[in-house]
């Protein structure tokens, strides 16, 4: 019998939004480390002001492709690439194309809160004065500045002479993050910023990633699929060094398209 | 086991018991229109008096629906499937309780004669317990196309609806005596119309686990 079904009319009516601007695209990349081709085909275009979420099991590529957007992978030996990688209309690889000048505008949080031996203020104060700003009053008005935008400032405030160290670990990842916002960036990268984090501390950055994105377009890989569920706008799953299916995160984890995805994120393998 | 194969025993789990509320509930149906044709109030009594046990079939339904999602937190199919039985159960609660408002009809009432040929009563009851059976079908089935079959056999249950209702409306103009018992018929006939719709509507949770997107198959 052939299945002709009405589809039931969407009360609500269809969202009007803004054309958002692409930030990266990546157009057929491949990597390989060695002989092992670890990036095949990959092709990606990110969005500003969102939160983008890379998922997939271990070994799949997922930390190769971030640590390329801001090439640092390149510290990596034997590495390879073809295919390009553009950041607001420029190819990342090119030659002109100074590495200071794009870690400028991306910044990154680590898995493991990575605070330098110093005070809580010198942390945050360090890009900045890197870049050359020595004016007291402007360093102290870009650290509380950064350290509100981490929510942090409250926590903080009375002891910022005090060393890093002393924070707890959502504390010290919080100030990882406000590091990186003194710097200003465009985008903000994140290699499983909460999974070395406890439940609330992980809410707390959850919530600080769902603030930042208003302001930066923010692209997160996570071995939680809930918390890409909970805080990313798209998902892009990989496999095996391919991406599998890249979607609105809403469409991704109720309807998937791809068997390999439903089969991911329920739990069947991976 | 592994997680997943336990979590995967629940929803086997959980589909068992539903289709245990549901063959409870075809059994109240069916038995609540025999009672209503041979006016055995016995049998009537009994529909009713055995409702609570599909009542509390349903409850124990949504808890065990509840801490699966409490435990696994599911998503994609794994979701529907929990959230479609939810939905389902609550469906074939109320069709229950259809079976339990048809009893109670027939108590009322009683030994009268019937003041009109009840044939296409029982006719559209039959119709409407198939859907209702097909439903249950459809749904252990996953089974689409057998879905959408149900919404046509819906529109036969409305048309026999609107037949009975006029039949009724012509007797209540001939004949002013037995009015509380053409009240009585014209509710019985409601009660089946509504008990159909209730299947309709497992048949559009059905296309929507399956599918993943709503369905409006009453349209």
């Amino acid at each position: 019998m052939e299945l002709t079904i009405v589809k039931k009319q969407n009360a609500a009516a269809p969202k009007v939004q803004k054309e958002k601007d692409v930030v990266y695209r990546t157009n057929e990349l491949n990597l390989w480390y060695g002989e092992h081709h670890a990036l095949k085909n990959v092709n990606l275009d990110i969005y500003e002001n969102e939160v983008t979420a890379i998922i997939g099991p271990s070994g799949c590529g997922k930390s190769t492709y971030i640590k390329t957007l801001n090439r640092m992978i390149e510290l990596v030996p034997n590495v390879r690439t073809s295919g390009e990688i553009t950041y607001r209309g420029r190819n990342i690889f090119d030659k002109s194309y100074r590495v200071e000048e794009l870690r400028t505008q991306v910044g990154m949080v680590f898995q493991k809160p990575n605070p330098f031996p110093k005070s809580i203020y010198d942390n945050v104060a360090y890009g900045p004065r890197i870049h050359g700003i020595r004016d007291k009053k402007i360093l102290d008005e870009i650290v509380e500045k950064s350290l509100r935008g981490a929510a942090l400032w409250d926590e903080v405030k009375d002891r910022l002479h005090e060393n890093a160290y002393g924070l707890s670990g959502g504390q010290q990842q919080r100030l990882c993050i406000a590091r990186c916002l003194a710097i200003e960036p465009d985008v903000i990268l994140m290699d499983e910023p909460t999974s070395a984090l406890d439940p609330i501390s992980t809410l707390k950055v959850e919530e600080l990633i769902q603030e930042l994105k208003e302001n930066y377009s923010i692209i997160i890989v996570t071995h939680n699929m809930q918390q890409a569920a909970r805080i990313s706008d798209k998902t892009a799953f990989f496999l095996n060094g391919e991406v599998v299916e890249y979607a609105e995160t809403d469409q991704l984890f109720s309807t998937p398209s791809d068997k390999r995805t439903e089969d991911y994120i329920t739990g069947r393998f991976g | 086991m592994t997680m997943r194969g336990k979590f995967d025993y629940d929803l086997k789990t959980l589909r068992q018991k539903l289709l245990e509320i549901g063959s409870l509930a075809e059994i109240a149906l069916s038995q609540s229109i025999e009672a209503f044709q041979a006016k055995n109030v016995d049998q009537a009594l009994g529909v009713i008096e055995r409702d609570s046990q599909i009542d509390m079939l349903e409850e124990e339904i949504n808890d065990f629906a509840i801490l699966l999602i409490a435990k696994q937190q599911p998503v994609a199919i794994d979701l529907r499937r929990i959230i479609v039985a939810i939905k389902i159960a609550t469906d074939i609660e109320r069709i229950a309780d259809f079976a339990v408002n048809i009893a109670k009809a027939t108590i009322r009432i009683g030994e009268q004669p019937f003041v009109m040929e009840i044939e296409k009563i029982v006719r559209m009851h039959n119709i409407a317990l198939e859907m209702v059976s097909l439903g249950l079908k459809a749904y252990y089935e996953e089974d689409v196309a057998l879905a959408r079959k149900i919404s046509d056999m819906d529109d036969e249950v409305d048309e026999l609806y609107g037949q009975i209702m006029r039949d009724l409306m012509q007797l209540t103009k001939m004949n002013q005596e037995n009015f509380s018992q053409m009240n009585l018929l014209s509710l019985i006939a409601r009660y089946i119309e509504r008990t159909a719709d209730h299947a309709t509507n497992l048949a559009e949770h059905v296309v929507y686990l399956v599918k993943g997107r709503h369905y409006d198959l009453n349209g």
